[in-house]
């Protein structure tokens, strides 16, 4: 397929990976933001074709993950009541709330569906006057327009069974808490290139002038992710920091006007929670006062939870790169795609199910050999 | 081909922050809503156009949950590649990378 395979060449990314080890003198530790790219690096093994002195720590980028725990019991609460139709995408059905998740309560007999576009909420909503309609509207700013066209289309049809449930987070405010943070070790940002589609790149420029930080917006192929890297190498090599567009086949500068016009119509900017991470000041959107009849936290008084993570569950230091999914005790044991202990395990953009799915092999065999060498001795 | 199956993936699968690019087959327009027949590997989809009013047939867009975010800048692609494409080239000339 055109703009996939030629950016899939094994030639050309051998040659960057060449380039990138003779462009390094010293230690870097670069974050890609985007959990599709956490991904893209896991499944062709890129980290493996770095140089030692390159390491990448996966940031806080998966939508699925980072949706908090509230907000899945939320859901699960209004799956159960009969009169409700809940409308999600796929990847949150097994996601773990405080007790449950989806997928259980469509096995208790809950009417939860998949739908692929929020579009397609819309038209359930449509089809069932009978029945409130509740989409569960997750997204970073990728989704936000799509999402914000769904109520914008119930709202202008006059539709009275439609609702969503929202947990929109923010990329740059989840940067810059990073960037504050005292354990922060990340010199270096690969920015997400389909966020950066929709927003454009000017509160990214704001970053790397108060952090000093350089900033890369890179695409999701494996050539657009070792170019990014090598183009922070340079410049971290050189003492330079600055926005660069890797993925200017898709990125502009101003990015995608209609969408923000849409976003900004039908959201306003608010404090958001982080599964894992936390409250980060203005880091979310919620629906604006017009569209409170489509707000599902108003229509169903859902009123403020509060509830803990287990206990066992490392994602929260997972999702700001200081740990490694492998460093955790539960990593294929206890915790596995097929029965999650957090949500980063769950996601088809998280990163514990990205080494799950394309590392546990190695783990295993670097722990025989390690009990191995333990017992020569 | 061995990228079918992300790709299907990715348009049946539901991920929340992929986008994939395909190509415009067929244009429609349904009173102030456009969309379009596009065309992902052997798979088609209807997409909206409303983020992407200038796109238009044969055009390749980026598509996330259904929408079309962007429409794809042949010329900058065109050009960036060949730096990288040179960069390929030139890598196998060289002997193996050492272990």
């Amino acid at each position: 397929m055109k703009y996939l395979d030629e950016y899939r060449d094994h030639r050309i990314a051998r040659g960057l990976a060449t380039e990138i080890a003779q462009s390094t003198t010293q230690p870097w530790v670069l974050m890609e933001i985007c959990g599709g790219q956490t991904h893209t690096i896991m499944r062709y093994g890129l980290d493996e074709l770095l140089p030692r002195e390159i390491e990448i720590v996966h940031g806080p980028g998966c939508p699925v993950c980072v949706t908090p725990l509230e907000t899945v019991d939320k859901a699960i609460a209004l799956a159960l009541r009969p009169d409700v139709i809940l409308v999600s995408y796929g990847d949150m059905l097994r996601v773990p709330g405080s007790h449950s998740d989806l997928f259980r309560a469509k096995a208790q007999g809950a009417d939860v569906r998949i739908a692929y576009s929020p579009m397609e909420a819309v038209k359930i909503a449509r089809a069932n006057p009978e029945r409130k309609v509740v989409f569960l509207a997750i997204g970073f700013e990728t989704t936000a327009p799509a999402n914000a066209m769904a109520a914008w289309q119930a709202r202008s049809e006059g539709l009275t069974n439609f609702s969503l449930l929202v947990s929109h987070v923010l990329v740059p405010p989840a940067i810059r808490a990073l960037m504050v943070s005292q354990t922060n070790r990340v010199q270096g940002f690969i920015a997400p290139g389909h966020v950066c589609t929709v927003m454009g790149c000017a509160e990214y420029e704001s970053l790397v002038r108060d952090f000093r930080v350089p900033i890369v917006v890179g695409g999701f192929e494996p050539v657009d992710i070792l170019a990014a890297v090598l183009m922070l190498v340079r410049q971290l090599e050189a003492g330079e920091a600055r926005l660069e567009n890797q993925y200017v086949r898709s990125v502009s500068y101003q990015g995608n006007l209609p969408a923000q016009q849409l976003v900004g119509e039908v959201f306003e900017i608010g404090d958001q929670k982080w599964r894992g991470i936390g409250m980060i000041p203005q880091s979310g959107l919620r629906l604006r006062e017009e569209y409170a009849a489509f707000d599902a936290n108003r229509v169903f008084d859902l009123g403020e939870m509060s509830v803990d993570e287990p206990a066992e569950c490392i994602s929260a230091r997972v999702l700001q790169g200081l740990k490694k999914p492998t460093d955790c005790a539960a990593f294929g044991m206890r915790c596995t795609p097929e029965n999650p202990l957090g949500a980063p395990m769950v996601s088809t953009e998280g990163a514990c199910a990205a080494y799950y799915h394309y590392r546990r092999h190695a783990v295993v065999k670097q722990e025989k050999l390690c009990q191995q060498s333990l017992q020569a001795k | 081909m061995a990228v079918i199956p992300s790709v299907v993936l990715t348009v049946e699968g539901a991920t929340v922050c992929l986008a994939i690019p395909g190509k415009i087959l067929e244009i429609q327009e349904q009173g102030p809503l456009r969309a379009a027949r596009v065309q992902f590997g052997g798979i088609v989809r209807q997409v909206s156009l409303n983020f992407v009013p200038e796109a238009g047939l044969g055009d390749y867009v980026m598509v996330h949950v259904g929408f079309a975010i962007s429409r794809i800048d042949a010329a900058e692609a065109e050009r960036t590649y060949k730096v990288l494409e040179e960069m390929g080239e030139l890598e196998a000339e060289l002997p193996p990378a050492e272990a």
